[in-house]
């Protein structure tokens, strides 16, 4: 067990815990940030996706001890209202069925247009092909990105 | 207007919820149909009702005119959480922005019928929600009548207001809740026209849809209660084996780990119900205090195993009368291709004759054999099974992902003996369903381990034990044959279907009926890997090969594959060959012509490759035409055109959501995945091994249509899966001009590209 200081959604935490655990169950079991979702536990799913320092990383992988000091933040802090350009553009084209991995869906998508705000269908499909939907809403997430993206054609 | 017998009677409206729902029904989701509102502010003090007016189990209203209506259903994903309410409101007559939606508590007194399963919760619902939103809409008038002291017949209502047309009086539902409550249940009450429809046949949002993209608690796993513990199972590593002994002195020492034993879900005496399906029934637990504690006491784990004499001796002897020399009992991958293409046929059943197809096969100028097989599938719900259990002073608390909390309450209480009123089974979102989430043994397991513990649990399965601890899509094979006579004209049709281990044959299902001479044959053979349904069971392989085999008939004939089916089809419904086909003809041609014309198919596409295919299941029709190409060696789908016949489509950008996602997990399914064994052991266990249709593979678009024809509404969920695995192949064949007998294609597709390079 060690003592961990990390900032998660612009709030500091201090943490408690075995230097190996991964930050998805840090997030989950110790502080109850439950939005980000345990799928796979390999990184092969992307369900479990934050911005580490504004990038996206699957937080399955990434040990506490790597993500102690630096910006963390999950779908409960990608906007103050759920008014994210992307979390908008989610909700009207109404892209959930099961929803249990779209908000891995939107943190990489948000990551996505945050280094690149018009992305091509391909530079999409790049960007969130670790990101599997079992439920097959992958046209609705691609609609929904390019709604979120400078790219859009009215 | 179509009048009911309302049927619920005083009984069904015992004031159950508030009793059975517990938790459930407090913390309403303001988040659901309006913006969010934040605690203690004016929007929310506006919204709250000082007291709510329970009129049926389906519904409350608030004095404020606020309706909660519960969803009866479990939420996987298929959206009847909005579609379900939906129809409530409709005959309600309410303003659908002034309703909130809740997931009713499991209460089989109030409820039809709260599984989620067969395409069937809007088909078996639809009468029932009517009715309870078109009862408790004529207590309202009742009441308004009463107060006024006019005829209910000179009474109107519109989005919750109450008007009389003589006197412009006006009364909204929130303020005449109170004296509706009191109003004798009508017996008989009047449903409306479908052209008087105002909610069902619009699009409305999902209503968890701002808790989804926010991150907030919704499904089983996002369960944290104080005082709660996390439990994981070690399983056997392969069917046919079983726990033998382990050493756990040095885990039980590790951080955080409170204690390692084993359980035996469902001991031999125990009266299982159909649910009760489990790979393993007795497994080593680990408790602990965190997930990632529970984890790594799990890989520290010295366990060993050993056969089980009794679940492998059939199976070697089975081995054995194939001529297996090795026969271990231990089931593989290429034991059961063996199996099934040369013993499986020789034990077939005639389960339907029509004609003389003996005699048409003997006499035909040319017979055409083809045989098609797919392998098991792990459903894979990206939320692993898990289940919250606290069993304690002889009542149970279970909350978590089940598709059939009836039957698990019947589990609990047969498994720990508990009284039913003392075992309250919740509902929660479920991250997939699938048909994995019938067979609720984790929820059994959850609730002996927590009764063994004495404290509150929570069960979680990994990936891995989720993809190796399978209720899986069985493995099938068909062959089938079909004779043709010297002017090339179809005289007799045979299928001859079977799997491990059970057979996907549905013998009265298209062609049957189309061809005077008809033998449908089905055969199983035994095997100790769990299987169970998996969307759309058994059409879900059968509509594809079947599909796959008209389209090459065709060809072999020298026809276009739609007229083809169009033609039989229309023999079909002209001069029905027997009496047991359980297809409409009309329709079935319906959805083909309509995905015909959507598709442009009568003017061809030079640059793309084009493959079709219909089928019916779950009540309902789906034509798919899939256009597409090959791009070095990987498959690329530009476009889907889908036409489905599925009745009143109640939510229909929701609906066109399922028939995309349908489709895609159709395509995914088909071309990717498979779940091999070796020596009883799965090859699979994660998503780097099981492959899954990922974004680059999906479909470029995909064009959805419905048929209008004002029927009531039956399946969607699965009918847009099983028909597009047969228009894939199709396209596959005039791509590559080879034919796909093999799920998944991609294995063939890759050997074809090596033999090209070669």
């Amino acid at each position: 067990m060690a003592t961990f200081n990390i900032t998660i959604n612009g709030k500091e935490k201090t943490i408690e815990a075995d230097p190996s655990t991964p930050l998805l169950w840090i997030l989950r079991d110790h502080l109850k940030l439950v939005g980000t979702k345990y799928g796979c536990g390999i990184s092969q799913c992307g369900a479990c996706t934050v911005h580490f320092n504004g990038s996206a990383v699957r937080s399955c992988q990434l040990p506490i001890s790597s993500a102690a000091n630096n910006e963390i933040t999950t779908i409960e802090g990608l906007s103050e209202n759920g008014d994210h350009p992307v979390q908008q553009a989610w909700l009207e084209i109404d892209v959930p069925q099961c929803g249990y991995c779209q908000a891995g869906q939107i943190m990489s998508a948000s990551a996505l247009l945050k280094r690149n705000p018009s992305p091509s269908d391909k530079e999409i499909e790049n960007a969130m092909d670790g990101n599997i939907c079992r439920c097959g809403t992958y046209t609705r997430i691609k609609a929904a990105i390019k709604k979120a993206s400078n790219s859009e054609i009215a | 207007m179509t009048k009911i017998k309302t049927g619920i009677g005083r009984r069904s409206f015992i004031k159950s919820v508030s009793v059975a729902g517990g938790g459930l029904i407090i913390g309403f989701n303001w988040m659901a149909c309006k913006g969010p509102a934040e605690e203690g502010s004016e929007e929310l003090a506006m919204q709250m009702p000082d007291e709510w007016f329970e009129l049926n189990g389906y519904l409350k209203i608030g004095d404020n005119g606020i309706v909660t209506i519960y969803s009866p259903n479990p939420e996987i994903g298929q959206n009847v959480k909005t579609s379900m309410p939906m129809i409530v409101a409709e005959e309600l007559d309410v303003d659908w922005n002034n309703v909130v939606v809740e997931q009713a508590p499991l209460n089989t007194e109030v409820f039809t019928r709260q599984l989620a399963g067969g395409s069937q919760s809007i088909r078996q619902g639809w009468e029932s929600l009517r009715t309870a939103g078109a009862t408790a809409r004529q207590m309202l008038l009742i009441a308004a009548a009463k107060q006024w002291e006019v005829p209910v017949s000179e009474l109107s209502v519109e989005n919750g207001v109450i008007t009389h047309k003589g006197s412009d009086k006006t009364i909204g539902y929130g303020e005449i809740a109170k004296a509706a409550a009191q109003v004798e249940v009508p017996e008989e009450v009047e449903l409306k026209d479908n052209d008087n429809f105002k909610i069902i046949g619009t699009s409305r949002k999902n209503v968890d849809a701002k808790k989804i993209v926010t991150g907030q608690p919704l499904y089983g796993l996002d369960t944290y209660k104080d005082g709660m513990l996390i439990a994981m199972i070690v399983q056997p590593p392969a069917f046919g084996m079983e726990f033998k002994t382990m050493d756990d002195e040095k885990v039980k020492e590790m951080p955080g780990i409170k204690d390692v034993f084993t359980i035996d879900t469902y001991p031999e005496d125990m009266e299982k119900e159909w649910s009760d399906v489990a790979a393993f029934s007795k497994l080593v637990v680990v408790v602990g205090e965190t997930t990632w504690q529970v984890m790594q006491a799990k890989k520290a784990l010295n366990v060993e195993w050993d056969l089980n004499p009794e679940l492998t001796k059939e199976i070697e002897i089975l081995e054995k009368s194939a001529g297996m020399d090795d026969a271990s009992g231990l089931e593989s991958t290429d034991i059961h291709a063996t199996l099934m293409a040369d013993v499986g046929s020789k034990q077939s059943e005639v389960v339907r004759k029509d004609g003389d197809p003996e005699k048409a096969f003997k006499n035909a100028a040319r017979v055409i054999e083809r045989s098609y097989t797919c392998p098991f599938l792990a459903h894979n719900c990206m939320e692993p099974m898990n289940f919250f259990a606290d069993v304690s002073g002889g009542k149970a608390e279970l909350l978590g992902p089940i598709q059939t909390p009836e039957y698990a309450e019947k589990s609990i209480n047969k498994r720990l003996g508990l009284e039913l009123e003392d075992i309250d089974v919740q509902m929660t979102r479920m991250g997939g369903g699938f048909g994995r989430r019938l067979y609720g043994h984790f929820l059994v397991e959850a609730a002996v381990i927590s009764e063994k513990m004495g404290k509150p649990i929570k069960l979680v399965y990994s990936r891995e034990d989720d993809m190796t601890n399978g209720v899986y899509r069985p493995a099938y094979h068909v062959t089938y044959r079909a004779a043709l006579d010297a002017n090339n004209k179809l005289t007799a049709f045979h299928v001859n279907a079977g799997g491990i281990p059970e057979s996907p044959l549905f013998a009265n299902r298209f062609p049957a009926g189309a061809i005077d001479n008809y033998l449908a044959e089905s055969w199983t053979l035994n095997s100790n890997i769990s299987v169970g349904a998996f969307r759309a069971p058994r059409s879900n392989f059968i509509a594809g090969a079947e599909q796959s085999f008209l389209d090459e008939l065709a060809e072999e004939m020298g026809q276009d594959p739609i007229q083809f089916r169009l033609d039989m089809l229309d023999r079909a419904k002209k001069d029905p060959v027997g009496e047991e086909n359980d297809y409409d003809a009309a329709r079935y041609a319906g959805v083909l012509k309509l995905a015909r014309d959507k598709s442009g198919w009568d003017k061809g596409n030079s640059s793309l490759s084009r493959g079709v295919s219909a089928y019916y299941c779950h009540n309902s029709y789906v034509a798919q035409i899939l256009d597409m190409s090959i791009e070095g060696n990987e498959p690329l789908i530009d476009k889907v055109t889908c036409a489905v016949d599925c009745g009143i489509v109640v939510n229909p950008d929701a609906a066109k959501n399922m028939v995309e996602g349908g489709t895609i997990d159709g395509i995914g399914h088909a071309l990717y995945s498979e779940m091999t064994f070796k020596d009883g052991k799965p090859q699979q266990s994660n998503f780097d091994t099981y492959k899954l249709i990922r974004h680059k593979q999906a479909p470029k678009k995909i064009d959805v249509h419905f048929v209008d024809n004002g029927i009531d509404p039956t399946g969607l969920g699965e009918p847009p899966f099983p028909p597009v695995q047969g228009a894939l192949a199709n396209a596959l064949y005039k791509a590559t001009g080879k034919r796909f007998y093999r799920q998944p294609f991609i294995n063939e597709l890759q050997t074809i590209d090596t033999e090209l390079k070669t």
